[in-house]
């Protein structure tokens, strides 16, 4: 089934004819996990504002397992099943206790209560952080920050969830405990995720791999295509992963080594070419 | 300036329940000229130590100077020093202000500097403006909250520059930007650190960014030093970094995977430097094989 939909959106925030979104035509299926790359103030952030009717466009439609975002009698059901992650672990904290922090959402939808505590547990078992039920959101590290906004965000039992740059600020250790549980998330529970990133190793993890560059979407393959055509990105400003950089050098320099991206691979690579010699 | 670090201490909420210590007797000495790099995992003490060296934390134990400063000393002038020594916090731009991006500029100035007249100042603003890129004006009457974020970031770096310090420190100074926005902001450091600023010294989570920019880096575990070297020195020993819960360059994961099989790759752990010495490994086999 189809998760989500854009038909020619063009969204405009100030009413000039200047589109942060500029004419996307776009279609993701349930399940899928996509990368959306760009460069800052390509135009990312607005596509994800988009799905969950945070913002409506000025043109064109977008609709959500069939849902118009511009109707407003849909909205609410829109926000209940797509659910969003910001950049700032601390913006994203209502309660000073985890358990309320992740109530909130379900509070808020009016689910009965002693449903509410399956969830929270359901939601903090998800993210692996069951044993801080009743910590103090602001003593955790912020990939546990992370990790509790998540699930404040599973509490609602969205279909599909948004991250908008959610490992940006985090240390690495935080970044790879955010990536496994959405990388579970999407595996064992089919939940279709979108992923807004500046780091080209999580984009690997995808799909499928959306480039965005002056609000238009511009390349749209899966993670190892869109890094396979390394002149096309860089006329996007953006760069290749370091692996896929180097292989490159070593290409350019005439060795015989194959495409990698990430350091197995191009180990992998270097070492099949030295013993061919 | 040099910064000499000895058996440095410090307890947040001391005496409390809440007690944490954050460092633990922290060895350093960075020489002037150094592009130095601090790495280490949250709470490892590395951002406790950073604001030790322009006093935003008071010593309680151990001894710290910066040049002739002595920050043990009660009477060590600590406004001077602050004008010295330039602190570039996570995400700056965050701490814009003012309703000018010229005048949220001048703020540090009108502090630290306070016998220059009018044109002195505007003349220091554009200079700090423009060293970070950007058009002085075009930019100097705009709010710093109209502005991209690029942009923002860099009006806070130039906040912090105005007053050319000798020291800069950067906390975490590329986190959030686009890998592009990164490099420029790495090319822009290297910029600075040509001229008037001696010393620089960054924060990082970003393995690759040590590598590729450092000429020494201090790795922080438990409120102490527990290396220190070259990145070339650090990184050969990625074994050790792993066990302490650290990433290494992608240079030195792959340069690692290689040595389990047999490849010796000598490399400083910069992505040309490695593809130089893989290619330099290629072409000897491949002179050997067509010797024989």
């Amino acid at each position: 089934m189809e998760a989500v939909r854009f038909d020619n959106v063009k969204f405009s925030y100030e009413q000039e004819d200047e589109y942060a979104v500029n004419g996307v035509t776009l279609s993701v299926a349930e399940g899928e996990f996509v990368a959306v790359l760009g460069r800052n103030g390509s135009g990312k952030s607005t596509l994800a504002k988009l799905i969950n009717a945070l913002l409506v466009p000025t043109s064109g439609k977008v609709t959500v397992f069939g849902m118009d975002t511009s109707d407003p009698k849909q909205t609410f059901e829109i926000r209940k099943s797509a659910g969003m992650v910001f950049q700032n672990p601390d913006n994203q904290t209502v309660a000073s206790v985890v358990e309320d922090d992740v109530a909130f959402g379900p509070e808020n939808i009016g689910v009965p209560r002693e449903e509410i505590g399956k969830r929270i547990d359901f939601a903090l078992d998800a993210v692996g952080m069951q044993a801080f039920r009743q910590a103090t959101p602001s003593r955790l590290s912020g990939g546990q920050k992370q990790r509790i906004a998540i699930a404040g965000v599973l509490a609602i039992r969205p279909k599909i969830m948004i991250l908008d740059e959610s490992t940006a600020m985090l240390d690495p250790r935080g970044r790879r405990e955010v990536m496994e549980v959405v990388r579970r998330l999407n595996k064992e529970q089919g939940m279709t995720v979108l992923l807004i990133t500046h780091f080209m190793d999580e984009a690997l993890q995808a799909d499928r791999a959306v480039v965005m560059h002056r609000g238009e979407v511009v390349m749209d393959a899966s993670p190892e295509e869109v890094f396979s055509r390394s002149a096309e990105l860089e006329s996007y400003n953006l760069t290749l992963p370091r692996a896929a950089a180097i292989c490159k050098r070593l290409q350019a320099a005439g060795m015989p080594v194959g495409n990698a991206f990430t350091a197995e691979e191009l180990a992998e690579e270097i070492c099949k070419s030295l013993q061919k010699i | 300036m040099q910064i000499v670090a000895k058996n440095l201490t410090y307890t947040y909420n001391p005496k409390s329940p809440f007690a944490s210590h954050a460092l633990q007797g922290v060895d350093l000495t960075i020489e002037e000229g150094e592009f130095f790099g601090i790495i280490g995992h949250t709470g490892s003490g590395k951002s406790t130590f950073v604001q030790h060296l322009n006093a935003l934390i008071r010593l309680t134990g151990g001894s710290l100077t910066v040049g002739d400063y002595d920050l043990s000393q009660k009477k060590c002038k600590f406004i001077e020093l602050r004008g010295k020594v330039g602190m570039v916090f996570q995400y700056p731009e965050y701490q814009l202000f003012a309703d000018t991006v010229e005048k949220d500029v001048a703020f540090g100035l009108k502090n630290f500097r306070k016998d220059l007249t009018e044109e002195e100042r505007t003349a220091a603003v554009r200079e700090a403006l423009e060293t970070v890129g950007l058009d002085f004006e075009a930019i100097r009457g705009k709010s710093p909250f109209e502005i991209s974020g690029g942009q923002k970031r860099r009006v806070a770096i130039a906040g912090v520059i105005v007053t050319k310090p000798e020291v800069l420190i950067l906390d975490e100074p590329a986190a959030g930007l686009d890998p592009l926005g990164k490099q420029e902001l790495m090319e822009l450091l290297h910029r600075i650190h040509g001229g008037w600023c001696k010393t620089v010294v960054i924060v990082s989570h970003d393995m690759d960014e040590i590598a590729e920019n450092c000429t020494r880096a201090a790795v922080f575990s438990e409120g102490r030093v527990a290396m220190e070297g070259t990145p070339a020195e650090i990184f050969a020993r990625s074994e050790e970094l792993f066990a302490l819960g650290l990433d290494v360059p992608l240079t030195a994961h792959c340069a690692m995977l290689l040595k389990e099989r047999g490849i010796d790759v000598q490399t400083n752990f910069t992505c040309a430097d490695f593809a130089d010495k893989v290619l330099a490994l290629w072409k000897a086999k491949g002179e050997g094989t067509h010797a024989q």
